[in-house]
């Protein structure tokens, strides 16, 4: 079989036995998995709120499923992007909250927006700078990473700059909010949808015409396949994984703008919940292709929101028991491929 | 004499390809029988469905008159049939003693092992047929020549029959090869039925009985190796007439390009891999430097490229064209009009996943001629691509699509010759193993393009662990031993030697062992 059909071939089989065991276990766990099913397609197609909690949580999975996929096509796990959604979190809304009110909207979203890539950027290129100069491997690099971004931005968070008697930070200038789909359009109204979803489409894009389309992706991929042919060629691997690393930490930065600016208008403890693992598993069974991304983190995203609602009926760990299996099957579906196909 | 190993019309399937298709031969007992072919011939199969690593599609297998059925190697040794693989299987921690008795240690779990027995038995084979090791050794501390030894040692402490020995003379320098043959020879005269894999012919002349001849998965002829020529066996391989040697007309050598003054190479370790390493290449002429491998070759080509690992201690120059090659770095280097094709074609010289299209470019991708917008011009591309192709005799289908890994080694290295060949404003040309694991037919498509290079004007710098490629194509010709050259063949003296190439080897292996 030719490998472009199994890329396609290898998530589908894995989701549709997903489906198979998802509905075993919701069976064993007592409930009518039809029910279940029917319930989570209502509290999320069927209801503007719902898509718009849908549409809201795809997009911060898209811009951290490809802060893991770009690196992934260089052969870098990035298991950080969770650690680089917190600093940009915290980063864009601290500058939100210290921007002057009368900051035009354009000035004070691009300078939070910025802000959040900034730091998203930092936080990944130190694993990309200790893997290019110090050979330490990238992935205890991030995990380490994750774990100081949550006890800086923690710390920093209670000791100095929470409301007294609340675990959150001052709002930000209401001019740095990006606008939501409700206010500009009437569409997925009182939702946490915002314009940000029309920034993960074209980063997405972009994403996808810089690694094959443009001579920069060409030279990094080759560096991710072949790294000692690449050096042969004469080109820079070390540039290439700092790059990589770096794009990948803004567009997480990008995810966390979408979750502050365009949602909470602050910055509270824990509010990243995991996502930044959510997008491992995303990245993962898009086969690290941008495109990919937006099914990928559609099948998540519908996944992590519609547990919720039916949360009354069956608890929602089960359905981050479900996202886990989906994962593993993709990995043992692609090296039963590998070897059979 | 009877038939120790009988093929009665084997045939072996991958999916819908035959690797082996109705092969029927007799290796007659107590003789050495060589298998030759070209790469995917279909050799390294056959032998792997002898040895019981590969069932037969269809077909039968008699060894020594009783049909078999292997299903794993563990019953073809049973049944008397060893193998020495090209790559050794040795644990390199191990003793050469521990080596040889791995896996028929003959003792009980947690019971001392009977070394002193095994030692014994191994001194003995040592003696009997040539095979001088210390059984007490460290296999790491062995050479690669020693380590064959312990795999052949290994062969008969099983009391294997039939030996089954798959390219053993790939690693191994010239006297090295003349000591394995020796020892075949002896294994032979005891009675032992041998079975060669090997390409390289004047070999099978020198050692074998009988010659089986493979192309494209059948067998196209056994015949006895004193009734034939090296050119007709080729003709029998490639299945056209294939010019052994290339017409190397005299050379009219201009200005030097580059001068190599005292080189010297000392690894981040402490150990000297080059020392007052010096040579002169003028345009329009080959310098062949001829060695056993591990005498400096990588080293110098590090050096040369831009690529010798961090903490290496460079001393002396390379200059081209009177600037400096050392300290910068490759793309620099290949900027200043250099190109070179790695000795290790696959993990060096192209990106597997990559289309053929796209590895003519690998390298040379920052070329302002394939360029549009921030990618690449496809048009210009497929063009570039299709004359490539067609001037370097590329089999390929779909190169816009085709990954390179699809193809065979040869087609490989045509794509990385027709890359390197073709570069703008290049007049230093290194060519490492440019025939490596190539075919005969391909090796001549690639050895006219070297000329031809040659007498465009560029100067070209030929590493070969290959005597008769260095012999067949360089003007001069360097002896390179422990980091030096050690002795230098003059314009002249090749041009004369060059007529009697088996006293040339000869000589020229003298100078580097």
């Amino acid at each position: 079989m030719r490998p472009k059909s199994l890329r396609v071939l290898i998530p589908l089989i894995s989701i549709l036995s997903t489906l198979a065991v998802s509905t075993l276990i919701i069976f064993m766990a007592g409930r009518d998995p039809l029910m279940i099913f029917e319930k989570m397609f209502q509290a999320t197609l069927g209801s503007s709120y719902g898509s718009g909690q849908v549409v809201f949580r795809v997009t911060t999975l898209v811009f951290t499923g490809l802060a893991v996929a770009l690196p992934f096509q260089m052969r870098l796990l990035n298991i950080g992007a969770e650690g680089q959604l917190l600093v940009g979190a915290f980063a864009s809304a601290m500058t939100g909250a210290m921007l002057p009110a009368s900051l035009p909207a354009v000035a004070a979203i691009s300078l939070c927006t910025l802000s959040a890539m900034a730091a998203g950027a930092c936080w990944a290129l130190l694993a990309g700078v200790l893997k290019v100069r110090f050979g330490v491997n990238e992935v205890i690099a991030t995990i380490m990473l994750n774990f100081i971004a949550q006890g800086l931005t923690g710390y920093l968070l209670t000791y100095h700059f929470a409301i007294p008697s609340t675990v959150h930070t001052a709002p930000i200038t209401p001019a740095a909010a990006i606008p939501s789909f409700g206010a500009v359009t009437g569409w997925l109204a009182n939702s946490p949808a915002n314009l940000s979803t029309f920034l993960a489409i074209g980063l997405a894009l972009l994403f996808q015409i810089i690694l094959f389309q443009s001579r920069f992706g060409y030279e990094m991929r080759a560096a991710g396949l072949q790294p000692e042919a690449a050096r042969y060629g004469g080109i820079n691997s070390g540039m290439h994984t700092l790059a990589a690393m770096g794009i990948g930490g803004a567009a997480a930065g990008l995810g966390a703008a979408n979750i502050v600016l365009g949602y909470r208008h602050y910055f509270e403890a824990g509010m990243t919940g995991g996502i930044g693992f959510t997008a491992i598993a995303v990245s993962l069974l898009a086969g690290a292709h941008p495109l990919w991304i937006f099914l990928s983190a559609l099948f998540f995203g519908f996944l992590e929101y519609g547990g919720l609602t039916v949360n009354a009926l069956i608890p929602k760990d089960i359905f981050m028991v479900i996202e886990a299996i989906t994962i593993l099957l993709v990995i043992a579906f692609t090296a039963l491929g590998k070897r059979f196909l | 004499m009877g038939i120790a190993v009988r093929l009665n019309a084997v045939s072996k399937m991958f999916g819908s390809f035959a690797a082996n298709s109705n092969i029927s031969l007799s290796v007659e007992e107590g003789t050495i029988h060589a298998l030759v072919g070209e790469n995917g011939a279909g050799k390294s199969t056959l032998t792997k469905i002898i040895y019981g690593i590969h069932q037969p599609t269809s077909g039968e297998i008699a060894i020594q008159g009783k049909t078999v059925r292997f299903t794993s190697p563990r019953e073809a040794i049973k049944a008397g049939i060893g193998m020495v693989h090209q790559h050794f299987m040795l644990v390199p921690e191990l003793t050469v003693a521990e080596n040889i008795i791995l896996g028929h240690e003959k003792s009980r779990l947690f019971r001392s092992l009977p070394l002193k027995s095994a030692k014994a038995l191994i001194r003995k084979d040592a003696e009997a047929y040539g095979l001088a090791v210390d059984p007490e050794a460290l296999v790491a501390s062995l050479s690669i020549g020693e380590q064959q030894r312990v795999e052949i040692l290994k062969l008969l402490f099983r009391q294997a029959s039939i030996m089954i020995f798959d390219e053993p003379t790939a690693v191994l320098a010239p006297s090295e090869t003349d000591r394995l043959f020796a020892t075949l020879r002896s294994l032979r005269n005891k009675g032992k039925t041998i079975i060669l894999i090997t390409h390289k012919l004047d070999e099978v002349l020198a050692v074998a009985c009988t010659v089986s001849v493979m192309r494209k998965g059948e067998i196209v002829g056994t015949v006895p190796a004193s009734s034939v020529t090296k050119a007709e066996l080729a003709r029998m391989m490639v299945g056209r007439s294939v010019l052994l040697r290339v017409t190397n007309p005299p050379p009219t050598p201009g200005e030097t390009v580059l001068n190599i003054n005292k080189l010297g190479f000392r690894t981040p370790k402490g150990e000297e891999r080059l020392r007052d390493f010096t040579l002169k290449i003028r345009a329009g002429e080959i310098y062949g430097i001829a060695g056993v491998e591990g005498n400096g070759q990588s080293e110098l080509l590090q050096a040369l490229w831009g690529l010798a690992p961090e903490g290496t201690i460079i001393s002396g120059d390379a200059k081209l064209n009177g600037i400096t090659l050392i300290g910068k770095s490759p793309r620099k280097i290949a900027m200043m009009g250099v190109s070179l094709t790695p000795e290790n074609r696959l993990r060096h010289a192209v990106i597997l996943d990559y289309t053929v299209s796209e590895n003519l470019i690998f390298g040379r991708h920052r070329e302002r001629s394939f360029h549009r917008g921030i990618g690449f011009n496809q048009p210009a591309l497929n063009r570039y691509a299709a004359e490539m192709i067609s001037c370097f005799d590329i089999r390929c289908t779909l190169p816009a699509h085709q990954p390179i890994r699809t193809l065979s080694g040869g087609n490989q290295q045509k794509v990385v010759l027709a890359r390197e060949l073709n570069r703008p404003g290049i007049s230093l040309l290194i060519l490492a193993q440019p025939a490596r694991g190539v075919d005969i037919g391909a090796i001549e498509t690639i050895h006219k393009k070297i000329i031809e290079a040659r007498r465009s004007g560029m100067a070209i710098l030929l590493v070969s662990s290959e005597l008769d490629e260095i012999i067949a194509l360089s003007t001069r010709i360097g002896c390179l031993y422990k980091g030096s050259i050690r002795h230098e063949f003059s314009e002249e003296e090749v041009e004369l030697k060059r007529k009697k190439e088996n006293e040339f080897e000869k000589e020229i292996g003298l100078h580097i062992t």
